[in-house]
């Protein structure tokens, strides 16, 4: 960042009175809060003061220190993708006791083997589906928990739950509660940002919402498809103004601001206002650069492939790099807001299709975060709202299964090569070691150093938490 | 007045801000509300207090009889006695097993904890109730002046400190208007108090601004955000209602300094009052605010009941300051409030006929509001409809002079036939004639008065004109918007416990009555809404008088005395002036609940008129103020900014309440959140720069101009500040502000001199001249602004050319946009941002 460097000097240089500001300037180049904390002595609340988003103590050592959640909204398959059950085919079309559960649209039919074959990868010898086969050749980065379930097998529901913790809309969510937890990296983006190529995913905003914590810890949200980064935060440009001329601009700002501080001595409000606007200004230049992956090499762009999704993928690790502390990727396609979920009438058109548009693209990810030695600090979590029933729907599809599907993780702290938990012989419901999505989200918080039991927000009268009053740490899967 | 003094040294470590403001004085004894209570219920009430359900070992420490009850193994508190209190010797076990708190609970007491509950119980273990909950007794003040300087003064000099000096002249009048009017002085104005060398010219400015307009304004934003207002009813689908005339009875409301009881009563209850006027049941709307669900598969009666939760909550939270809604579920954990007294409160909201079905925005019980000219329309068409039926009359009676003939004639016409063989025209008439008159039907009297009156063509008109008037007068009465407002059922429904707030898991009936540690309702009070609201504001209910003056406290200083504005509960944090609340508080209720009075009582204080500098040393001390050995400074709220702005500029346009208006937005936000559901389309002239309070509020997705406000989805009473670079973002990119710099540009272009400009500029948005330094930084970046500008002119075109009070093309010259970065520069100084 030597644009940022410069303009330090050209600041430093432009003031007179250096005491404080000068303090000020150096630790806005990256240590922000906690090192503004102690200027003001312990008043901790005033540095946070500076900025909603300047970087917070966690509560105890985080093994991750960003997020970035490729979701797969819809309910992907677990026996189709990873959680091989050759039991399958052995009892093709029966209705074993086990798998005869009420699903949401109360199918009666018998079981159907996956229509993909399943092939061994890596050195922990993991099972997994031809419809992924880039994604196999990193099972050794990756903990499968294979015994998630969750409580409804409906999508709008299941898929607030996975994201907010809780069935209604009007809870912040996940990556809320992280920036609100833990601040961002960044004083030039927003702390937490979501992106999907085409659809939103169903439930729409409320999924990165912050619902009722301060507003600078909703998650910006970006349509790669249309891409329009001027779009990511409202009135980021002004007209008819030059980049030089904005900055020209706040230098004035700073400047008349300054001659109000020697007046004053001192006073953390002013300058938290004189911070937020140089946050302001950075965002101005920042936000289109990180999204313009046109200076990616040849070599990384060709290591991602040219799908959608993979053009996401790879803007969340120019994101995660530039200290953005939650990165939400959603799978979507045109006009369907579920995609995963075409899998209903048809799990080998469907399925196939959608596994073909993210594979290359993850599997980069993981490879490019790993290569950067990002991917110890970065959590990637892969995964729908729920999965899907082993037993046929019609003639090729499947119903939704809440009892039992696979989330999957990778790096930040997590075990490598590594499988958690176990469905039943036949994929339905889990059986050893459950996971609910409330035990998943306190799990990630953990990783990142949060107590989910401590990030509470108090509205409305009452403490509120992510994980509301359940949740247990899944201690196996971390490294 | 020993209580204030914060002898003991938890508080320096308990408090997050350590206020280094404490010295010992060990001769005091321990105050059992301030240091007793608060560790007790942080500590120890989870597991050993009010919730019976939750309640440990069988003990319980919030009851006095209960802590110090003989068990087989002693008294948890043995008065005198600390050794022998149970509590005491479990606080100092070094057993786990032992301990208390349990060590995995993470409630760990401090050893100063520990040693001032044994202090307390060495000093006998004198048992008390929670301030808050005490009786309102007025503290005496012996010494002259303000009593606020008096009680603010007492403080400080214990502590050490004294008043800052007063805040300049012209800073002090930025403040007061902006505070209680929100928006800034105008220039002349300010040059009338600036001159004003008599004695009484600070009162008489104060007495200006409470008696404006604008006052009301500023109030009633404070007020939409308590009550959660807004312009649709949320949730899916989102669609509109019209409340707004609730919302400008408010602003008379408190230009007309009603009475802080009646603006209670009317609101809670204004519709039981006997001979209810409109007014009184209009207030009533501040009930029906809450958000409405109109999502398909809903179960109308979970609808109801979130209603019944949301309008007892609310009430709760303005009045009591309390938080009941830890009580649908089970007793308080902290608070003296059961579960049973949750839902005997609800019993208050539970009677109106609603139904929870139907997502309509004007869903009945409603009170249409007539256009303003409704009733002389009706006047003017009664008038005409009278002397329309007076001429048809007179005509007739003429007329009827012609019926003989007329009847005589068709009778002999009617034999004849036409050429063509057909009969007469006239020869179904003719039949009726033969008929004898007293047998002809009525339809057969009509047919021939129809008839007849085809050959009178004066008559015909005259007769067309009535039926056209009358139809019209029938279709008066519709017009105008459609307030939801509150009315109870005949017959009282009944009210259950629901288990975990559930609609469908009613338990046991309750009783309408309120929580019992509080008070019981008197006999002669009736059981319903009225009654509880005369309790609200009656001198036995102690919260009510504290909670509001400490929101209006907030209103001035930033913070309120008691911090947590929404919680006056044992969790809230002790107040640092606890005698100048019960003052303030009881100088409002026996003044007769006369909210200016009180307003102007503290804006005359010198505590208020301080100025806001602070040195490093008593920032260190005391970083939040807490002492008031300073005045007030802080951001100023989002929406206050604006009209700031357009004031100061001159665009502001004022309007006299009415429909809201859609101010500039940016593109697509509505439709982006409601799929393309709602089109927000841009109000035209005037519109675009009404004062905030009157902007559309979209419950699903609220104006996004304003950065801080309360989600408006439930009662919100805390100002949520915020300086998120978003902000930043408006106040220097979006057309809003930069049509202001612009128009405050055009405004100042009469000065010639350059630097006359800079001073006209900042003395229309700040009250004051600029400094020379400021006016030689703020000129070279116009000039370099200029010439830039003037590199590119198009750029200037196009930068002036934003918004809808554009100059022509040839006036977008690089000189006046230049002008108008000076002018953004000076709307975005953080000074400009702050109130102080």
């Amino acid at each position: 960042m030597k644009f940022l460097q410069h303009e330090l000097a050209y600041r430093l240089a432009t003031q007179r009175q250096l005491s404080r500001r000068e303090a000020l300037f150096k630790m806005g180049a990256g240590i922000g809060a906690i090192g503004l904390a102690s200027m003001f002595g312990s008043n901790a609340v005033a540095a946070e003061q500076v900025s909603p988003l300047a970087p917070k103590l966690p509560h105890f050592a985080p093994k991750a220190k960003r997020l970035i959640q490729l979701f797969m909204p819809g309910g992907p398959s677990q026996v189709d993708t990873f959680d091989y059950k050759p039991m399958l085919a052995k009892h093709k079309g029966e209705r074993p006791g086990i798998v005869d559960r009420k699903t949401l649209r109360n199918t009666k039919m018998g079981l159907m083997p996956s229509p993909f074959g399943f092939k061994q990868y890596g050195q922990c010898g993991k099972w997994v589906s031809d419809i992924f086969p880039e994604v196999a050749k990193c099972v050794d980065d990756i903990t499968f928990v294979h015994s998630m379930h969750t409580d409804i097998p409906e999508h709008a529901g299941g898929i607030l739950m996975t994201n907010l913790g809780a069935l209604q809309p009007n809870r912040p969510s996940l990556g809320s509660w992280l920036t609100y937890g833990l601040g961002a990296e960044t004083k030039n983006l927003p702390g937490f940002i979501a992106m999907s190529p085409r659809a939103l995913p169903r439930g729409k905003f409320a999924n990165w919402g912050n619902a009722f914590l301060p507003g600078a810890y909703a998650g910006a949200y970006v349509n790669i498809h249309e891409m329009k980064p001027e779009a990511v935060i409202k009135d980021l440009k002004n007209a008819g103004l030059s980049s030089a001329q904005q900055r020209e601009q706040l230098d004035l700002l700073a400047k008349i601001n300054q001659m109000q501080l020697a007046r004053l001595e001192q006073d953390q409000n002013l300058e938290a206002g004189i911070q937020a606007m140089e946050m302001a200004f950075r965002m101005q230049a920042s936000v289109p650069e990180v999204f313009d992956v046109s200076k990616e090499s040849e070599e990384t762009r060709k290591l991602y492939g040219d799908s959608e999704f993979a053009k996401g993928c790879l803007i969340a690790r120019r994101l995660v790099e530039e200290g953005v502390r939650v990165v939400q990727l959603s799978h979507s396609i045109d006009g369907y807001d579920i995609a995963w979920d075409t899998g209903h009438g048809d799990i080998v058109g469907g399925h196939a299709t959608l596994a073909k548009a993210c594979d290359q693209g993850i599997a980069a990810l993981l490879m490019d975060l790993k290569g950067r030695g990002l991917l110890d600090e970065t959590l990637v979590v892969w995964g729908g709202e729920f999965g899907r029933a082993p037993t046929s729907e019609g003639d090729k599809g499947r119903d939704h299964d809440h009892y039992g599907y696979t989330v999957w993780m990778a790096g930040g702290g997590v075990k490598r090569g590594f499988s958690y938990g176990s469905t039943d012989e036949f994929g339905c419901s889990a059986v050893e070691n459950r996971v609910h999505v409330h035990d998943m989200n306190a799990t990630i918080l953990h990783l990142m150093g949060l107590n989910h039991e401590k990030l509470t927000y108090r509205y409305s009268g009452r403490d509120y938490r992510l994980t509301d009053v359940h949740g247990h740490v899944v201690h196996d899967i971390i490294a | 007045m020993a209580v204030f003094s914060h002898r003991n040294p938890l508080l320096l470590l308990a408090g997050s801000t350590a206020l280094a403001l404490s010295r010992l004085t060990a001769a005091e004894p321990v105050n059992f509300s301030r240091e007793v209570l608060p560790v007790l219920s942080d500590r120890c009430f989870y597991c050993h207090g009010p919730d019976e359900k939750h309640r440990k070992a069988d003990l319980r420490l919030d009851d006095e009889s209960a802590a110090k009850a003989v068990g087989k193994n002693g008294a948890a508190i043995v008065p005198g006695s600390p050794e022998k209190s149970l509590i005491v010797q479990r606080m100092l076990s070094k057993d786990p097993d032992e301990l208390m708190p349990p060590p995995e609970a993470h409630k760990d007491l401090t050893p100063a904890q520990i040693a001032t509950l044994q202090r307390w119980i060495a000093e006998g273990a004198p048992w008390g109730k929670h301030w808050a909950f005490t009786p309102l007794v007025r503290p005496a003040v012996k010494e002259p002046g303000n009593p606020v300087d008096a009680l603010v003064g007492a403080t400080l000099k214990r502590d050490g400190l004294d008043f800052s000096p007063s805040a300049d002249p012209s800073t002090l009048l930025r403040r007061a208007s902006l505070t209680l009017t929100g928006l800034p002085p105008a220039t002349e104005e300010m040059a009338v108090w600036l001159a004003d060398t008599s004695p009484a010219a600070w009162e008489k400015q104060v007495d200006r601004l409470l008696a404006s307009r604008a006052y009301g304004e500023r109030m009633a934003w404070d007020w939409m955000e308590a009550s959660r207002y807004a312009d649709s009813n949320g949730y899916q689908g989102d669609s509109e209602r019209t409340m707004w005339p609730w919302r400008d009875w408010v602003v008379k409301a408190f230009n007309r300094n009603m009475p802080w009881n009646d603006f209670t009563i009317w609101q809670l209850a204004g519709d039981l009052l006997p001979n209810a006027t409109d007014e009184q049941k209009l207030a009533t709307a501040f009930l029906r605010n809450h958000p409405i669900n109109g999502e398909g598969g809903r179960i109308p009666e979970e609808n109801r009941v979130d209603y019944v939760f949301d309008m007892t909550e609310t009430t709760g939270t303005v009045w009591l300051g309390l938080t009941l809604n830890c009580c649908r579920c089970h007793d308080h954990k902290f608070d003296p409030l059961t579960n049973r007294d949750y839902y005997s409160l609800t019993a208050f909201f539970n009677q109106t006929p609603l139904t929870g079905q139907s997502r309509d925005g004007q869903l009945p019980p409603v009170l249409r509001i007539p256009p303003a000219d409704e009733a002389q329309r009706l006047a003017e068409l009664e008038k005409s409809l009278t002397e329309k039926r007076q001429s048809l009359e007179t005509e007739r009676k003429a007329a009827e002079a012609r019926r003989p003939a007329w009847e005589q004639k068709l009778l002999t016409d009617a034999g004849t036939t036409k050429p063509d063989g057909q009969p007469g025209p006239d020869a179904s008439s003719a039949e009726i004639l033969r008929i004898a008159p007293e047998q002809r039907t009525d339809k057969q009297r009509k047919t021939l008065t129809t008839a007849w009156e085809a050959t009178e063509p004066a008559l015909a008109t005259l007769s067309k004109e009535v039926g056209e008037l009358e139809k019209r007068q029938k279709g008066m009465g519709k017009d105008g918007p459609k307030v939801m407002i509150m009315q109870d059922r005949s017959d009282v429904r009944k009210t259950f416990m629901l288990y975990h707030g559930l609609y469908n898991k009613p338990g046991e009936e309750v009783p309408t009555a309120l929580p019992g540690f509080l008070a019981t309702l008197p006999a002669e009070a009736p059981r319903n809404r009225l009654g509880l609201a005369q309790w609200i504001v009656s001198k036995e209910n102690p919260l009510t008088a504290r909670v509001t003056v400490n929101r209006f406290w907030q209103m001035l200083f930033g913070t309120g005395l008691v911090k947590s504005s929404e919680d006056f509960g044992v969790q809230s944090e002790f107040p640092v002036h606890p005698a100048l609340l019960d003052w303030l508080a009881a100088e409002f209720r026996e003044s007769g609940w006369n909210v200016k009075q009180l307003l102007r009582t503290i804006l005359t204080s010198r505590t208020w008129k301080q100025s806001s500098r602070v040195t490093p040393a008593l920032l260190e001390r005391d970083p939040f103020n807490k002492l008031l050995a300073r005045g007030p400074r802080f951001r100023m709220p989002s929406s206050m900014i604006r009209d700031q702005a357009l004031a100061a500029s001159g665009l502001l346009k004022p309007m006299d309440g009415g429909g809201p208006v859609n101010p500039y937005q940016p593109d697509g936000i509505w439709e982006e959140t409601t799929f393309g559901n709602k089109k927000y389309s841009r109000s035209k002239g005037d519109d675009l720069h009404r004062r905030s309070l009157y902007t559309f509020w979209r419950r699903i997705v609220g104006p996004t101009m304003f950065f801080d406000t309360g989600s408006r989805l439930v009662c919100s009473v805390k100002p949520l500040r915020t300086n998120t670079p978003l902000h930043a973002l408006a106040t220097t990119n979006d057309i809003t502000f930069v049509e202001a710099a612009r128009a405050l540009a055009l405004a100042t272009a009469d000065k010639k001199e350059a630097g006359a400009r800079v001073n006209a500029m900042f003395e229309r948005v700040l009250g004051r001249s600029a400094t020379a330094e400021q006016v030689a930084v703020l000129l070279s970046g116009m000039e370099r602004h200029r010439q830039r500008f003037a590199a590119s002119p198009d750029r200037a075109v196009k930068f002036l050319g934003e918004g809808t009070v554009v100059p022509a093309e040839p006036e977008r010259t690089p000189e006046l946009a230049a002008w108008t970065m000076t002018a953004l520069t000076i709307l975005n100084m953080d000074e400009t941002l702050n109130l102080e």
